[in-house]
């Protein structure tokens, strides 16, 4: 049953690629990689990550589809029909997704408890997680273990994240704010 | 945007509500799926979403830019301050274990609670800001 809808999942997800690939106007594009995303949000879901599915849909099919479409209200909506067929995109293209499709032949299989990234760490994380039998929280005692990863024992990583959030936000801030004078009076959309 | 009437009155409807489950997925990242950045992301599509059905103007009054700005480095700030916050208590860097000597757990869920906040509170304000940037700006030809 999982199976069917992994193959439906991965085809509509090929499919949307294609059509995207092969649209002219950047509006109905843009429309599409949102729903590329939500399809990848669910099939985050199917392999149990739902923390990075709900990012996933959150970031990609909600924010950054508004903000191309803000992007678009700026620029254009149709795409110049390209001159020629450029082969040497094609070709690196090509040779990078075969070295990568080769490259899983060697990926250790789905779901196995005896792969290594559950030996290492893992089991130090679920440990830290459980309570024990008093019932008392041992280290970190949060349920979510994605969260106390996250937010604990990476936590200089989701400081760095959000710093680099920070200067995303001054970065856009210093190159696209409108002077001052022109603020009060008009906002047009 | 006097002729949208539908969309105006289901935006109404819907709006608290995402308000609220960003900060359902906010505090509740210790127990179910989401966390900081998650919840800042749905909280300012909330605030999107009023921007662009009742206009910038409207959504530049219900979350003025100036305070925007403020809150998009109060959000580091609050990381960074629990860091020194552990610190000043006995403790390393971001080691919320710190936090409470006489149970290290409790100590952990107050500081993942705090940390997961700043990032909540940087997450939305950049998020908002970038689109009110975008939004603002006349079209170039």
């Amino acid at each position: 049953m999982t199976q069917i809808v992994d193959i439906m999942l991965l085809t509509l997800l090929a499919c949307t690629a294609m059509v995207v690939l092969r649209m002219r106007s950047l509006w109905a594009a843009v429309m599409l990689t949102g729903i590329y995303s939500f399809l990848g949000a669910g099939w985050m879901l199917i392999l149990d990550a739902p923390d990075v599915a709900f990012t996933e849909a959150a970031v990609g099919a909600g924010i950054a589809t508004v903000l191309m479409l803000s992007t678009l209200a700026l620029t254009g909506t149709e795409m110049k029909p390209p001159q020629a067929v450029s082969w040497i995109p094609l070709l690196v293209v090509t040779i990078t997704g075969g070295a990568l499709v080769y490259g899983t032949l060697d990926m250790p299989p789905y779901g196995d408890p005896g792969n290594p990234v559950h030996l290492h760490l893992a089991p130090e994380y679920i440990g830290d997680s459980v309570r024990n039998l008093e019932g008392q929280p041992t280290k970190v005692g949060i349920q979510n273990i994605v969260t106390s990863v996250l937010a604990s024992y990476r936590g200089y990583d989701t400081l760095g994240e959000t710093v680099v959030i920070f200067t995303a936000g001054v970065g856009v801030l210093i190159l696209m704010r409108k002077p001052e004078s022109r603020e009060a009076g008009d906002d047009t959309q | 945007m006097k002729l949208h009437s539908i969309l105006r009155v289901v935006s109404k409807l819907l709006i608290p509500y995402i308000l609220l489950f960003a900060l359902y997925v906010q505090f509740h990242g210790d127990y179910g799926p989401g966390g900081g950045f998650q919840a800042g992301v749905i909280f300012a599509a909330g605030i999107i979403l009023y921007a662009m059905v009742f206009g910038l103007r409207a959504a530049r009054s219900v979350a003025p830019p100036k305070a925007v700005e403020t809150l998009i480095a109060l959000g580091v700030l609050i990381f960074l301050g629990t860091g020194l916050v552990t610190m000043l208590m006995g403790g390393n860097f971001l080691d919320y274990s710190a936090l409470d000597h006489h149970n290290p757990s409790h100590g952990q869920h107050l500081g993942i609670l705090i940390v997961e906040l700043g990032v909540g509170i940087t997450v939305a304000a950049v998020m908002v800001l970038i689109f009110f940037a975008f939004a603002g700006r006349e079209r170039a030809r």
